[in-house]
């Protein structure tokens, strides 16, 4: 093995026609040029690794950064008010009242899970959980939006069994409840899954960190596991370029994940935070020591110099480039005072958390970053972790939408007798999207920490923030592909509304969003298209319910061979509740309520669940957006969940009338009795489309008949359609069934049996 | 009467073990895994998680930490010990209960709401309880399944150790459908489900009266306060 040649930034300066692996590295020639003109000289090949990974798609968000920034334009004060972080940072925070603050964020790790499920998806939950401890929060639930490929593909078991076992896995370990998420078949996601995780965390206000490395002489520690040779993907061709043979194999481009770890560091850094201890902090993620330096440097005094001679190592090899993007997990970076370093050592001590100290903050603007006694970074942080290249992609409208938007839903043949109606819903409920996903959710603990309120098959989850006043928040995630690939602008509006809804139906307010925005090849002009309509949609969407975007994420690439997903933003809202005794499941827990329908419903079966289960078709308009009649809705939901008048509500959505029907009644396995002419004659509608169409702003209440008479005036106050279609009827033991009336009834076992079998039987009992 | 909890790295449930024993009108003390000192409690919870990443073997490396001589003395002595999930696991390692727990046979770890009859009314732990007694408490973990060898098997059933059997569904493949064990002075309970999330209205497992009001784990902890007031 020859002795590695250290490229120094001398040595860059003296050999200026070094020919540099940039391409091999993702970027591209004008990319490079313009790092040699920011330098004045070529890269180091440990400057060159810092700007590949900190200017791809990834980091720097180049190819949707000039349409986010609409996040952050179409704001109302309304959107502000409670906001304490926004966009930018680590992840948003939210004042939720009585001096406590959420913050949540959710993020794609698409790519890994496919290519190593289990640690794809573990890793891709430690690294949102660690978003979150670094905004100076306790991590206290998490969920996740996962989409695979089609049910009876064998490569979809490989990745669920991975993908599932890989959260689990993590999550449990860290002691985390799982409160919900969502669980989608779709063949354009068999080549690339979307493994989307969230993480939410609470704290108090004055606990709040930020990261950025301020006050000139405080110290930048690294602390937690140590770094190895694991997710450094590109580095290796650095590595190739400077070691001759016998120098390092390839290692996985794939991190591994240590869940313990990462409880350990957890619980260190909370007591960092609770002792004052720390000044800023930063989670290592992609692009490892290279994202935290350049980032804590560029938020705060402009300047750091470190040696990496002082990071811990798994492995004495690594070249420093491979150090400086190592992706190794469960590390995070704090900047310390220098009077409070003691007190920092012996805490990490305490819960044996290996620590070392980098160096410290300078005020000279430059990252300066040495090893075995040479320079081998001198660059502006900034340019390094801010003003990456911004494009402008060329956007398309895509040739088939016309012809596609043509195709309605509207004009396939609806059954009209009991019993087709009975066939159909029956196919829906026994259908991949629509099936019980407790086959998944079974694996995830959800009562840790003893504050979960609701969790699945609730429509949001709910968990208790404060023991005393009972004050908690709720969160749900949704996202529906086939109304974005139809029209990205209204999908994501729809994709918004339904998490809105759900987090509505659980008697919470919503008040923010996070996003994790799934779509093709930027490089591919109607993908683009499709990712600028989804954001204006989202951003105009966001300003017209009064809730703000905090944060979030874009995944792009996302496709099969060359195909694209189904564009697919995910949107989690956020909802508080001043005391989480007043939550409402999502299905009737006694017989005699009545049941009340929320909403008009109109002829909308482009897009929806019958349309694709039981003909195989997609095509149309997806269902009309009316944010107005959103708002109004979770007002009322509110208001009534707040007198305690509701025993239970449940937001209509994929499957329309009918399967929130049958999910109503599995859910405490009571049944009802149901009769819709009055819905008919008022809507003008067939019963197939009562049944199945997926107009927006509906939810079912179950209202005790004591409530009656309040709950019809407060309907009547707010001026929202409302109908009474059928009365809760008999529990459990005595054949319950649900019984539309005139056309059909299916005992709740024989819906139960249908319900679960799909995902039980694709992936074993 | 104050209940000491222990911490281990990797420890869990160990709040929702003190919160627990503040319901049931007890004084919870928060107790470290490095530590050689009880604090003078007057019972010791070992609560769930995954103690030391379970490398090893669940609960192996616990089962040596320091703070466990004192446990494992104290047990012998009589102190009240109750192992909940890990902590089962780490009772199970420490030898205060004989058999093993490996991997749930169906290969996954499962959360469930879970129904148990108490087979053993007189422990220190089960004393609230009727004997026969089916009770619901949430069931976690990936490595439950109850293994012992047949001579073992055959003097729990015989002296009637067995504290818990799993009822309706085995959701581990534990022999016998045994959930949980007591020594022959009845001082010291392992089982693998989590009687502390059974334990506050609102927050435990759905019952045919309300969602989420299953209450049945607190009876553990009001055990045990009765059986030191009435050894007080």
């Amino acid at each position: 093995m020859s002795t590695p040649v250290v490229d120094s930034v001398s040595n860059a300066a003296a050999t200026p026609g070094k020919e540099q692996p940039y391409e091999a590295l993702g970027l591209k020639p004008d990319e490079y040029a313009r790092i040699r003109e920011l330098l004045g000289r070529r890269p180091t090949s440990g400057e060159l690794a810092m700007y590949s990974v900190m200017w791809s798609e990834h980091c720097s968000y180049k190819s949707s950064k000039v349409h986010l920034r609409q996040f952050g334009q179409k704001v109302s004060p309304e959107m502000t008010k409670n906001l304490m972080v926004g966009m930018g940072e680590n992840a948003g925070v939210v004042d939720i009242g009585e001096g406590w603050a959420v913050t949540f964020k959710i993020e794609s790790h698409n790519h890994p899970s496919y290519i190593e499920p289990f640690q794809g998806a573990a890793t891709g939950v430690g690294g949102i959980v660690r978003d979150i401890i670094s905004m100076g929060a306790r991590p206290v639930a998490v969920m996740d939006a996962l989409r695979f490929g089609a049910l009876g593909d064998p490569d979809t078991a490989r990745v669920v069994h991975g993908v599932v076992g890989g959260i689990s896995f993590y999550g449990n370990c860290l002691g985390l409840p799982n409160i919900g998420g969502e669980t989608r078949f779709d063949p354009v996601y068999q080549a690339n899954p979307l493994v989307n995780a969230l993480a939410v965390g609470v704290l108090r206000h004055e606990d709040l960190h930020l990261a950025n490395a301020r006050g000139v002489g405080n110290k930048v520690v690294l602390f937690g596991a140590r770094t190895g040779g694991d997710g450094i993907g590109g580095a290796s061709i650095l590595a190739s370029d400077t070691f001759s043979e016998g120098g390092p194999t390839k290692r996985p481009a794939v991190q591994v994940g240590d869940p313990f770890a990462e409880k350990v560091l957890i619980e260190c850094c909370l007591e960092l935070f609770a002792g004052g201890l720390v000044e800023g902090i930063q989670d290592l993620g992609a692009a490892g020591i290279s994202c935290a330096t350049s980032e804590l440097a560029s938020n705060g005094d402009g300047g750091m110099r470190i040696s990496l001679d002082e990071v811990l190592l798994r492995d004495p090899t690594l070249t420093a480039e491979e150090i400086l993007m190592s992706e190794s997990q469960e590390r995070m970076m704090a900047i310390v005072q220098p009077s409070k370093l003691e007190g920092f050592l012996a805490v990490t001590k305490k819960w044996d958390v290996e620590t070392s100290v980098l160096g410290e903050v300078t005020d000279t603007g430059r990252l300066v970053i040495d090893w075995r006694g040479e320079t081998i970074v001198d660059v502006d942080p900034r340019t390094v972790a801010v003003d990456g290249p911004v494009y402008e992609r060329p956007v398309a409208y895509p040739a088939w939408l016309d012809q596609m938007q043509e195709n309605s839903a509207a004009t396939l043949p609806r059954p009209a007798d009991g019993a087709g109606l009975r066939k159909d819903l029956l196919h829906l409920v026994n259908s991949a999207n629509i099936a019980d996903t407790s086959w998944v959710t079974s694996q995830y603990d959800k009562y840790v920490l003893g504050n979960t309120a609701l969790s699945y098959p609730d429509d949001g989850g709910m968990v208790r923030v404060d023991e005393r006043s009972g004050l908690g928040f709720a969160l749900a995630t949704d996202a529906n592909g086939r109304y974005c690939y139809l029209d990205p602008y209204a999908g994501a509006q729809l994709a918004l509304a339904e998490a809105y809804r759900n987090v509505a139906v659980t008697g919470a307010t919503p008040v923010a969003v996070s996003d994790c925005l799934n779509f093709g090849s930027p490089e591919n002009p109607e993908v683009m298209w499709q990712f600028s309509r989804a954001v204006e949609g989202l951003a105009d969407g966001c300003l017209a319910l009064g809730i703000p975007v905090t944060g979030g994420n874009v995944s792009f690439y996302n496709q099969t061979g060359d195909v694209p997903i189904h564009p697919t933003p995910v949107v989690a809202v956020l909802g508080t509740i001043d005391d989480v005794g007043r939550r409402v499941p999502s299905g009737w827990q006694d017989a005699g309520d009545n049941l009340y329908l929320l909403g008009a419903t109109a002829l909308e079966l482009d897009g929806s669940a019958w349309a694709g289960v039981v003909h195989g078709h997609l095509g149309g308009r997806p269902p009309a957006v009316d944010l107005g009649r959103e708002k109004a809705l979770a007002g009322l939901l509110a208001a009534g969940a707040h007198e305690g008048l509701f025993n239970a509500a449940h937001d209509l959505s994929d499957g329309g009338l009918g399967v929130a029907l049958v999910e109503g009644c599995l859910r405490f396995g009571v049944g009802a009795r149901i009769f819709l002419d009055e819905l008919l004659e008022r809507d003008g509608i067939d019963l197939a489309t009562a049944l199945f169409s997926e107009t927006g702003g509906r939810a079912i209440v179950a209202v005790p008949r004591e409530e009656d008479v309040k709950f019809t005036r407060l309907c009547e106050g707010r001026g929202y359609p409302v109908l009474r279609i059928g009365v809760t009827d008999a529990g459990p033991a005595s054949g319950a069934a649900l019984d539309v009336q005139g056309a059909f009834s299916i005992p709740l076992d024989e819906l139960g049996a249908a319900h679960r079998a799909p995902l039980r039987e694709a992936f074993g009992a | 009467m104050r209940i000491g909890v222990v911490t281990f790295p990797g420890s869990l449930d160990d709040r929702d073990a003190q919160r627990a024993v503040r319901l049931a009108g007890g004084e919870p003390v928060p107790l470290w895994h490095g530590s050689h000192d009880l604090e003078g409690v007057d019972a010791i919870v070992l609560p769930g998680g995954f103690s030391y990443g379970d490398y090893l073997r669940c609960g192996a490396i616990a089962a040596r930490s320091p703070i466990m001589s004192e446990v494992i003395d104290a047990a012998n002595a009589g102190l009240p010990v109750l192992g909940i999930c890990n902590g089962f696991q780490i009772l199970v390692e420490a030898h205060l209960l004989p058999g093993g727990l490996i991997r749930n046979d169906h290969g996954s770890f499962v959360c469930r709401d879970q129904v148990l009859r108490v087979e053993n009314a007189s422990t220190a732990w089960t004393n609230g309880f009727a004997e026969g007694q089916e009770i619901t408490i949430p069931l976690k973990n990936g490595e439950g399944g109850f293994i012992a060898s047949a001579e073992d098997l055959k003097r729990l059933e015989g002296e009637g150790l067995v504290a818990f059997r799993y009822v309706g569904v085995n959701p581990n493949g534990s022999l016998d459908d045994i959930a949980g064990l007591t020594n022959p002075r009845g001082n010291v309970v392992g089982l693998m489900p989590h009687p502390e999330h059974a334990s506050e209205p609102g927050f435990g497992p759905d019952t045919p009266a309300a969602m989420r009001s299953g209450v049945d784990g607190l009876t553990f902890f009001t055990s045990v306060l009765a059986h030191r007031m009435a050894a007080a």
